[in-house]
């Protein structure tokens, strides 16, 4: 990872707990409650026991101190579940705020025609551009609005969204037409062409999105509410019928006492939790410096089988690299090394330099005395050869068919370990090319791309994780299956057309698979549009950026693993913390049901398993545990749980373990725990 | 537990084995459309009956065209059985003369077969003619069980097949399984039965003059067969009042064996078919699983609890090596009582050996729990594995997320819409149990029915709720049901706990059937190991459990622990 826009907020960050813990009451507003249906239903009875404890007041009659006391931890538990939302939204704002430091009002040279070749221009304001306009940015002029470059050439300061320092080329024509506005011209000067109106900016996208002002419910999430809204309407007819229930035996049951069975019944740990931890798993994508344009994205990301990763930049370092020089018989590999060194010298392509430094990092040698004064022959189209004249040696190396050319021999009636080596190298992937020197043929050098260190692992985790990945490459199917199987993909797509990539897609999909992807060509559009998620780089072009779903602001498309992973963790979180908050219930039932009921039925003590003090005690000791196990859990709704890369069943086992069976023991331990502090502290 | 206890079960448990892959593969044939054993002899008066109802009622159709269907076809079943009722004293086969039965009774009986319940608020042999046992009860006992297997077929494809909105012909499945499933097991069972001793015989009755020189009537009838499908369709309603603990209808304890084989094969064999079909055996044998833990759970602790003896009996010098024998028959002992009233609760059937109300509170509460866990271990013919596959996409949906994905059965995503009526299914159980039990617990008229005051009157109350929302049947006696009262709520809550229940099954099957169905990995949630079984079971003791644990607690719970008091009710 590089450097972050925005430092991440500790976690205890004072300024925001502060602002979240106002907002919590501010959020009380039962208008915004309601679309929490079981943070709904708590405050609504927290009302009703409220009036309770305000009728036993004013007729100096019942339990005032029992009732005061849990219609207190109710009303905490819905405000600890609005602090925990509060506390990630805040958490979202700071970023929000750093962000629109960048996007004060500019003004703009509009152009007064509509043709680029024209620089006549007027000021305006930015807010009174219009799409399609053309403007002119000059150096040291912010870039207005998002935009397209339709003339010139310039380096473009883009910290300012992605953090990142060193200045990027931005050019019409290609993939690296797009602008953002916001980012600084550094130099030279360009033509833009508006593609976003005022307020629509990738920036301001960024901040709605970062403060949630958009934010709507994902489809699992709300299909997990559904559940939710579910389990608290089953629990309420529970609680409402057991009143006519324990009516049969003589039993009359307090409000107070039944809404502290509901309350402790229905989900509030999951149900308080559940937005923070929406918001916090986009907020993570973003500390990743992945703007995701919906959090529906997110989710897919964790659903992915397949990654479509394009071969160069992702799996292999950009450029073919020279990797082992092969001399012919009765020529020392040095010697071959130093002859492709000194014709390298002028060589200033990837490969070339790749030869320079295999020839001074491995074989230790340095440039000779004088090379500067060398006659270098260029590489042309028609020789398709480059070389040196230098005391009095005379080198050539290029493809081998046309070192061969310049020999006037042909590749047949080479030595065969010549032949066999280019043979080689052709088969594993790479590129030969032949060296000459004065009329010889001294040897051939091995062209390879280079597998990322490390990548391999990362994919063996991926297949733990049930992911599979397809390495795409323009590459003949040959290389593409010799780098397939070392970098370790699961397949290839060889000679691969935008059109071939699009079609991978599709079939995949039809099995029901979800693909990722990630691209920056305006030609990688319609994939990135097909994928489940497709993952535009910033420094692609507009088109590209429009077609995925997020965008990565570093541009590196390694980066699809950690967005998978990221999405994982939030569906992770959920599952987990609703399994937690659903086995929690057994044991409340065991600290409340005795004490409903032991006035009528002094034998149902038996079920009293935790000894608890008192019924009263018992009540107040489930509701105050379930009211701070939403607390005690906001930080890990905001950091997400564990993760970590293997397969499902594993993963179950685990979090089954940890959130499962300790969401049955915690409770009967917590529970006991408050009870005692109750009882000698005499609150009930 | 006794030896005798042990042998019954591993006896019982291995026919039910012995014949599960057979009976699903053949199911599996049957629901597929293709050629059976059978079809020679059962497919001429197949292809003559699909033919009688034309081409166009052949065609696949959606999930809202089938269900339609389904509905017009019971409630056109209901019509019938009503009618039959009420003119019985005008129509044939009347040996005894029976008049026609009252309305609200009438209701009560045709809702009740018609949605395989067979509550029966009636005594058979003192109110119902053969033409109405035979034509009426006995042929809603098959169709009732049609209706059943063919809704669990239509949930069976969805998940075995994608991208489709067809779920298959009503009609074609109703002729299907019962040409093929229900109609050639009841024929062979009731020879069976027969050979084993139980009356076959149009007559209505003989009368017997006792040693001591009284006159008595014994009651006869058609019995084998009609308690053939009572059995295999999970249906439950006896000849006789007394049901199997009569000796017509179970003289010994071999035919016992054999109708709690009969009782639990097809549903049991169900899952095996849904493996089949899905393509993934294995997938069957976890549902399997899931139901003989929840089901032989219970059975531990009800034979455990009765063969314990009754502690109060015992310390008045009753002999209690023969367990709590109170409303049991001695030619069964305590043991194939408990073991009787474990598989009829289970699955949905309600027939029983013994009266479950006499069992010791905490034997007593098995059945009950059986049946408040939603009919599903292993639950009625075709009801029980579509309520388990609800389970199951439930239990998917909470503890699936934990692998990191949206929760997918089988490949299936589970969203929103799934969620939305599997929760609306789920509501229908307590809302129906709880919600009339509550009411009728306030209610001078309702509570004038029970026969017992306390946690006990408590009991027969919930009891009777929930065996008619279960579809169950049975009764925890005790209860004077045939009152309007009683008659209508009872009709009311098993409706509900048929037709509520299954309309929202069918929307999920609509749904889940034109998804796309992904591949397996291993980064998807296994559901076929013994996690996952875990897990299920887990999920149906713990949400069936939470409902419904204070209505325990007030009933059989505090009963039980009353027992050291000397307090009984």
């Amino acid at each position: 990872m590089s450097q972050h826009p925005i430092s991440a907020p500790s976690l205890l960050d004072g300024k925001i707990l502060a602002a979240a813990a106002l907002d919590a009451f501010v959020k009380l507003d039962p208008r915004r409650l309601v679309r929490n249906p079981v943070i709904f239903v708590t405050e609504v009875v927290a009302l009703v026991v409220t009036l309770v404890f305000a009728k036993d007041l004013a007729t100096a009659t019942g339990t005032p101190l029992f009732d005061g006391q849990i219609a207190a931890w109710l009303w905490f538990t819905v405000l600890f579940a609005n602090f925990a939302e509060a506390v990630a939204e805040g958490r979202g704002k700071a970023q929000a705020d750093a962000l629109r430091k960048t996007r004060s009002d500019t003004v703009a040279k509009r152009l007064m025609f509509d043709d680029p070749d024209d620089l006549a221009h007027t000021v305006v304001s930015s807010p009174d551009l219009r799409l399609d306009d053309l403007v002119l940015v000059e150096p040291g002029d912010v870039i207005p609005c998002d935009g397209e470059v339709v003339r010139g050439v310039a380096s473009v300061d883009e910290s300012a969204i992605t953090g990142e320092s060193a200045p990027v080329i931005r050019e019409s024509g290609g993939d690296r037409s797009a602008v953002t506005g916001g980012t600084t011209v550094l130099s030279d000067w360009i033509v833009v062409r508006i593609t976003a109106a005022p307020g629509t900016t990738f920036i301001d996208r960024m901040i709605a999105l970062v403060e949630g002002a958009e934010r709507q419910k994902t489809p699992n999430e709300l299909a997990l509410s559904i559940l939710l809204s579910g389990l608290t309407l089953i629990f309420l007819i529970t609680v409402v019928t057991l009143w006519g229930i324990a009516g049969h035996s003589g039993t009359i049951v307090s409000v107070t006492v039944l809404i502290a069975l509901l309350v402790t019944l229905i989900p509030t740990t999951i149900g308080g939790l559940l937005s923070a931890i929406g918001i916090a798993g986009m907020d993570r994508l973003i500390r990743f410096n992945v703007v995701a344009t919906s959090g529906r994205a997110v989710e897919a990301a964790g659903d992915v089988d397949t990654l479509l990763l394009d071969k160069t930049g992702t799996i292999t370092f950009g450029n073919r690299m020279a990797t082992e020089f092969l001399p012919v018989p009765g020529v020392s590999p040095q010697a071959l090394a130093e002859a492709a060194l000194i014709a390298s010298h002028a060589d200033e392509t990837p490969e070339g330099r790749s030869i320079v430094a295999l020839a001074e990092g491995v074989h230790g040698l340095a440039e000779p005395e004088g090379i500067a004064g060398a006659n270098f022959v260029p590489f042309t189209a028609q020789t398709r050869l480059s070389g040196v004249d230098f005391a009095g040696r005379s080198i050539r190396k290029g493809a081998v068919d046309a070192v061969m050319r310049h020999l006037g021999t042909s590749f047949e009636a080479a030595p065969s370990a010549f032949r066999d080596a280019v043979d080689r190298i052709a088969r594993t992937g790479g590129t030969p090319l032949a060296v000459a020197e004065n009329g010889r043929l001294i040897g051939a050098i091995q062209l390879k791309d280079v597998v990322k260190p490390g990548i391999k692992e990362r994919f063996a985790e991926l297949r733990a994780m049930g992911i599979r990945t397809v390495m795409v490459t323009g590459d003949n199917p040959v290389t593409a299956a010799a780098i397939a199987s070392e970098a370790g993909v699961d397949d290839f797509i060889a000679e691969a057309t935008p059109q071939d990539k699009l079609a991978y897609i599709r079939s995949e999909q039809t099995h029901g698979r979800l693909i990722a992807m990630c691209g920056d060509g305006t030609n990688d559009a319609p994939a990135l549009a097909q994928a489940d998620v497709g993952v535009a780089m910033q420094s692609g072009t507009q088109a590209a950026r429009e077609a995925g779903n997020m965008v990565d602001l570093d541009s590196d498309p390694t980066k699809l693993i950690e967005v998978v992973a990221i999405g994982k963790q939030l569906l992770m979180t959920r599952g987990s913390l609703t399994t937690f908050s659903i086995a929690n219930d057994v044991a409340k039932y065991f600290a409340i049901v005795p004490a409903l009921f032991v006035a009528t039925w002094p034998q149902l003590n038996a079920l009293n398993v935790m000894g608890l003090a008192s019924p009263e005690s018992a009540i107040l000791s489930a509701v105050i545990f379930n009211a701070l196990i939403i607390v005690a859990l906001i930080p890990l709704a905001l950091k997400g749980i564990a993760y970590r890369p293997v397969g499902a069943a594993a993963l179950l086992r685990r979090n089954l373990l940890v959130w499962g069976v300790g969401g049955l023991v915690l409770p009967f331990a917590g529970i006991k725990a408050i009870d005692a502090i109750v009882a000698a502290l005499h609150l009930a | 537990m006794t030896v005798f206890g042990w042998l019954q079960i591993l006896f019982v448990a291995a026919l039910v084995l012995a014949t599960m892959v057979p009976l699903g593969r053949h199911m599996a044939r049957v629901y597929a459309g293709e050629r059976t054993v059978l079809s020679p002899v059962v497919g001429p008066l197949e292809r003559a009956l699909l033919a009688l109802a034309g081409a166009g009622a052949r065609r696949s159709q959606t999930w809202l065209g089938y269900t339609t269907a389904m509905l017009v076809f019971n409630a056109a079943g209901f019509a019938l059985l009503y009618a039959l009722l009420r003119l019985q004293g005008v129509l044939p086969l009347n040996p005894r003369g029976f008049d026609g039965v009252e309305p609200f009774l009438a209701f009560n009986t045709a809702i009740s077969f018609v949605t395989n319940t067979n509550w029966q608020a009636y005594g058979g042999e003192t109110t119902l003619s053969h033409f109405t046992q035979m034509a009426g009860l006995t042929v809603q006992n098959f169709l009732s069980a049609a209706t059943g297997l063919a809704l669990a077929a239509v949930m069976i494809r969805a998940f075995a097949l994608s991208g489709t909105d067809r779920v298959g012909n009503f009609w074609v499945d109703l002729t299907r399984v019962t040409l093929h499933v229900l109609l050639p097991l009841s024929v062979g069972l009731a020879l069976v039965f027969v050979a084993c001793g139980l009356p076959q015989t149009l007559l209505g009755s003989v009368d017997a003059t006792t040693l001591e020189g009284a006159k008595q009537t014994i009651a006869l009838g058609p019995v084998g067969s009609q308690e053939a499908i009572k059995l295999l369709g999970t249906n439950g309603g006896g000849f006789f009042n007394a049901n199997a603990a009569h000796p017509f209808e179970n003289p010994t304890p071999i035919t016992d064996a054999v109708e709690i084989w009969a009782l639990l094969a097809i549903s049991f064999a169900l899952t095996h078919t849904f493996g089949r079909m899905v393509g993934d055996a294995r997938q069957g044998w976890a549902l399997a699983a899931v139901m003989a833990i929840v089901l032989g759970g219970c059975l531990l602790v009800a034979q455990g609890i009765e063969a314990g003896g009754n502690p109060l009996l015992t310390a008045l010098g009753v002999d209690p090596s023969l367990g709590n024998m109170e409303g049991k028959e001695v030619r069964f002992g305590s043991a194939a009582s408990a073991l009787y009233a474990v598989a009829t609760t289970g699955t949905s059937t309600g027939s029983v050996n013994s009266m479950h109300e006499s069992f010791m509170p905490l034997g007593g509460l098995m059945p009950l729990l059986l049946i408040k866990l939603g009919e599903v271990a292993p639950g009625g013919v075709g009801s029980g594995l579509f309520g388990m596959l609800v389970i199951a996409i439930l239990t998917v949906f909470i503890a699936g997320l934990m692998v990191g994905r949206t929760p997918e059965y089988l490949g299936k995503k589970i969203e929103a819409r799934e969620m939305k009526l599997a929760m609306l299914a789920q509501l229908i159980l307590p809302a129906t149990i709880l919600g009339f039990t509550a009411v009728a617990a306030m209610m001078p008229a309702a509570l004038a029915s029970l026969a017992n005051a306390g946690p006990h009157g408590l009991t027969e109350l919930l009891y009777a709720y929930a065996s008619a929302t279960g579809n169950n049947g049975s009764a925890f006696a005790g209860l004077a049901a045939d009152t309007p009262w009683f008659d209508v709520t009872l009709g009311i809550a098993m409706f509900l706990g048929r037709f509520g229940y299954v309309v929202p099954v069918m929307a999920i099957a609509g749904s889940l059937i034109g998804k796309t169905r992904a591949a397996a990995s291993v980064g998807t949630f296994p559901t076929h190991g013994p996690l996952f079984v875990g897990l299920v079971t887990a999920v149906i003791l713990i949400l069936g459990g939470l409902q419904f644990f204070p209505a325990f607690a007030l009933g059989p719970i505090v009963e039980h622990l009353l027992i050291p008091t000397g307090q009984t009710f």
